[in-house]
């Protein structure tokens, strides 16, 4: 969990020159540089990473089906693949400068588009399990560190620790197999749900509920877990005796002063896992069905779809970059001792 | 102040979350072709299916379930029968040769209409073909099968006339989804997804399609063999087998495929499930590299020198026991291996006569290594010729069950021949890649036969082979066989059904004896469906096939509700020779309840609320907490 608090040592350790707008500046645009300078990386490997893996898209296609020796040339040349690689990754540079990732081989369609598509059904999924995770987990942290080694301590963080630890694949079935029958069993809509709003709306809520669940029980650890050091740490405060001494209630002093100043390195992982929202969670995502990127790529991998991969790959490490960025820029502007440094 | 504008900020993220992307799919999916929905009198089967759709554009689709629902939305000029999958008349009557064998003159037949009313002339087929021939891109998915195609023409609307470059026996098989020249001849782009709903030809049309989730047919009233008791099929897509079991076993399908043996037993006991235990159309086999070369005879790969020697194959195949595998490995959903044409396919099925057939034998095959002049060096490993110990690799596909547990089992029984074999498992992908290139001493292999055996018998060919990069072709044994590529251009040629039936035979022979490759068995195709709402399906071949993935469109074609039966089965002419016609009066079972929907909604509901007022608290926590501070 260390890698957590880099951002404000980071911060810290950087020691921006005293002069005070400037170096806001220039810390926004080195967190910005940085990024664009991961991204530019990310767009060279995500083209490399896949054309070195084995596999010959052609010969995945054709394989098991009546192909001649002309069809799979033509196929080659339709695919731009019987260029030279260098040749192809200029192509490829080009085009991702106008915004174009290419046409998807297995469904002939601009990776843009599918990507796009995708892109809601994960946001609602992993949004929604996010938001419930990093809520309970910092509810069930508080409360476990302010009552450290009692009994509720003890208990839910053993809990936490063991639903992390139960790989997904396997909490995913065991919850559909349990409530047979009372939750959908893949998707996110039955095929003859009636079109309007409300059907649809309370179909998807209804679809939602085990992948939801199960990627909360997988997650929320994480939150519980560093919610509940960094409140501990504060406990000692002098700051705290104060309250205390000042007559607060118990309540009003662990609400009002020891969790806000717990909060921060919550807060940054939070952020930190916003970017892998877009990652989604691809076993979740298999094993209920559900629509969106992580089943994407899954099987886009699978199928050897090049281009798919390279622009679900770009997609995905982008929106981690941006996020990382976007978690520097906003710990400045939560703690004020990173901006005073 | 600031962090009063950041509290807000994420609660209005967080609502936008939750509520942006459920308005987004809900309102995209209002589109085309949902008059269906609603009414409880609809009768309709869902179909799991474990594979995504790669498109429904039939010139584009090479997925099992995109043909699969593409080859019930289109007819064929002639379709795989039910009963034994000989080819019958469907869109064409009837049909002749010319003298020369290079003339074909089908007869379309009259009054058939596509799914909006439109008829069905001989102009149809002839602009598909043609576009076929014109367009690189409309080759995409059956492009083979025109490329000996010389001209194709109608000559009047009843009569379509192609000619050939060569006489193909294949040409009763043509694998072309037939496309309406009135709605494709105006599309600008032959690869686009087609409109929907697509207008179609076959027992039921395709009326909508939601990526990744599900494709929804409905039964063609115009169908020219009468339209399909049922009112629609909707594919469901899962993407996880376990997932679909349970599906079926709640009621979220009716009929699902491609079961595990594991997942097969495991429904046994469910009284509302019947299962199908149906032939498989795949063979299975372990390649034996005999010296891969390229289509030129330019030598290439890796492949251990010592397997040119046929003696050296024939004692390996002599030691592979398919009916240990067939019961330890396949559970018994699997039969033993005969010929290089599955059973399912019983007129070009061919087994080894007592003659010609090698039992499995480690005493013989052991006699047969010594006198064929391989010594037995130190280690009980023999030597090759060159005095080498006698070293082989066994490509093997990860995760595959043949391949991890029939793996040990093969090289169990080399080393009792006194062969050294190393298992050799990597992705499936990476096999593809190196039996491609010959880097391989024995390989794991296998491929789904079609009811016309050409494909399979052409990947044995020396044409078959590479070219010098190891690309451009699918090469499976590397075998180059004179008599075996003499008698494939004889049966490509030969157009008396019999006469080619004994051809294809002979072939069959020809691989058994060269030991190129060893047939393991060929598995069964596990499939289930729920009893209680369907009286079944016609199957193909009629008494032990398959449900789904058939090579045509009988089993969705004649799905009968229960109570409805009897299921229908139709003739060597493909005509429908029982229908068990009753009125129709049982209700469907609805899919959902609505009861655990609602509780579920207001749980949901409940979560969200609760998490926005602990957002609107936690931002006047710590606006307080600012404000105490300063």
């Amino acid at each position: 969990m260390s890698d957590i608090l880099t951002p404000t040592e980071e911060a810290l350790a950087e020691a921006p020159p005293p002069k005070r707008g400037g170096g806001a500046l220039r810390y926004l645009l080195t967190k910005v540089g940085g990024g664009l300078v991961s991204l530019a990386l990310v767009i060279v490997l995500g083209f490399l990473l896949f054309r070195v893996l084995p596999g010959d898209p052609v010969l995945t296609m054709t394989r098991g089906r009546p192909a001649s020796k002309e069809q799979i040339a033509e196929l080659e040349a339709q695919l731009g693949l019987d260029k030279p690689l260098i040749a192809q990754f200029f192509d490829y540079l080009w085009r991702l400068l106008h915004g174009d990732l290419g046409e998807s081989y297995v469904f002939r369609v601009p990776v843009t588009q599918k990507i796009l598509e995708r892109l809601g059904p994960t946001l609602l999924l992993v949004g929604t399990a996010t938001v419930i995770a990093v809520a309970l987990g910092l509810w069930l942290g508080t409360r476990s560190a302010w009552r450290r080694d009692t009994r509720f301590d003890r208990v839910s963080t053993s809990v936490a620790l063991a639903l992390w630890s139960t790989p997904t694949f396997f909490l995913g079935l065991l919850l559909m197999a349990a409530t047979s029958g009372w939750f959908p069993t893949a998707g996110m809509v039955y095929s003859d749900t009636p079109p309007d709003f409300f059907a649809q709306a309370l179909d998807i809520a209804h679809h939602m509920v085990l992948p939801t669940i199960t990627l909360v029980a997988v997650v929320y650890a994480q939150y519980q877990l560093v919610m509940r050091s960094s409140l501990l740490e504060e406990m000692g405060a002098d700051y705290l005796t104060t309250a205390r001494a000042k007559g607060l209630r118990d309540d009003l002093v662990r609400r009002r002063h020891a969790v806000p100043n717990a909060l921060l390195p919550t807060v940054t992982l939070v952020f930190l896992h916003m970017g892998f929202v877009v990652a989604g969670a691809i076993t979740t995502e298999t094993v209920f069905s559900w629509p969106g990127l992580g089943l994407l790529t899954y099987d886009a991998l699978e199928k050897r779809d090049l281009p798919l991969l390279t622009g679900t790959f770009i997609v995905l490490a982008g929106a981690v970059i941006v996020m990382n960025v976007f978690a520097d820029i906003l710990y400045r502007v939560l703690d004020p001792r990173v901006r005073a440094s | 102040m600031r962090s009063r504008r950041v509290a807000l900020g994420i609660t209005l993220l967080v609502s936008a979350l939750v509520t942006v992307p459920v308005a987004v799919p809900a309102g995209a999916s209002t589109n085309p072709a949902a008059q269906a929905g609603g009414g409880n009198q609809t009768q309709i089967l869902r179909v799991g299916v474990t594979q995504e759709i790669d498109s429904l554009n039939p010139f584009i689709s090479i997925t099992r379930t995109g043909t699969d629902i593409l080859r019930t939305a289109f007819d064929y000029l002639t379709v795989y029968s039910q009963e034994d999958m000989s080819p019958v008349p469907a869109l064409a009557e009837s049909w002749e040769t010319s003298e020369d064998k290079l003339t074909w003159t089908f007869h379309i037949r009259e009054g058939m209409k596509w799914s909006d009313g439109e008829p069905i002339t001989a102009e149809d087929p002839a602009f598909t073909y043609n576009l076929m021939l014109e367009n690189e891109v409309a080759r995409t998915a059956n492009g083979s099968y025109v490329e000996q195609f010389e001209s194709v023409e109608a000559t009047d609307e009843h009569t379509l006339v192609i000619k050939t470059k060569v006489p193909q026996a294949t040409m009763t098989a043509l694998d072309i989804p037939i496309v309406p020249e009135h709605v494709w001849s105006t599309m600008s782009d032959v690869g686009a997804e087609p409109e929907m709903p697509m207008v179609g030809s076959g027992p039921y049309y395709v009326t909508e399609f939601e990526e990744a989730q599900f494709t929804k047919m409905k039964a063609n009233p115009n169908y020219w063999r009468g339209a399909p008791k049922i009112d629609e099929v909707h594919f469901v897509y899962y993407r996880n087998a376990d997932a679909a079991v349970q599906g079926l076993q709640n009621g979220d399908v009716d009929l699902i495929n491609r079961l595990n043996p594991t997942q097969f037993d495991a429904l046994k006991n469910d009284p509302n499930i019947e299962l199908v235990q149906a032939q498989g159309r795949r063979f299975n086999e372990i390649l034996i590299n005999p010296g891969a070369a390229t289509a030129d005879g330019k030598p290439i790969g890796t492949g251990n020198p010592a397997l040119r020697d046929i003696k050296l194959r024939q004692a390996i195949a002599m030691a592979i026991d398919s009916q240990t595998l067939v019961d330890k490995v396949w559970g018994g959903y699997a039969e033993p291996a005969a010929g290089y044409i599955p059973p399912i396919f019983s007129d070009f099925a061919w087994s080894p006569p007592d003659d010609v057939k090698r039992e499995f034998d480690l005493d013989a095959a052991n006699q047969l290594l010594d006198e064929a002049g391989y010594e037995m060096g130190p280690n009980g490993v023999r030597l090759d010729k060159q005095g080498k110990p006698l070293n082989l690799r066994l490509l093997a596909h990860a995760g595959d069950n043949i391949d991890e547990n029939g793996g040990p089992y093969i090289v169990g029984w080399l080393k009792e021949i006194g062969i050294n074999v190393t298992l050799e498992p990597v992705s499936d992908t990476q096999v593809n890649e190196d039996t491609t290139r010959g880097d391989f001493d024995l390989a794991f292999s296998g491929w789904s036969a079609n009811p016309d055996p050409d494909f399979v018998l052409s990947l044995q060919t020396c044409g078959n082979r590479p070219n010098a990069q190891g690309k451009g072709a699918t090469p499976d044994s590397f075998l180059c066989d004179e008599e075996y590529d003499r008698l494939y251009s004889e049966q490509l040629q030969e157009l008396d059904r019999d006469k080619r039936i004994d051809l294809v035979k002979q072939m069959q022979e020809v691989l058994y004896d060269r030991a190129t490759m060893v047939i393991l068995g060929y598995d069964n195709v596990l499939e289930a469906y729920r009893k209680d709402k369907w009286e079944g399906f016609p199957m193909q071949p009629a008494d032990s096939g398959v449900i789904m993935n058939q090579q045509g469109y009988w089993g969705y074609y004649g799905a009968t509700p229960a109570g409805e039966g009897p299921v229908p089965t139709f003739d060597e002419n493909g005509m429908m020779v029982s229908d068990g016609s009753a009125d129709t009066d049982t209700t469907t079972a609805a899919g959902e309840d609505g009861g655990s929907t609602g509780l579920v909604l207001v749980i949901i509901g409940g979560v969200v609320l609760v998490l926005l007022v602990g957002g609107f608290l936690f931002a006047r926590g710590r606006r307080r907490t600012a404000d105490d501070r300063e």
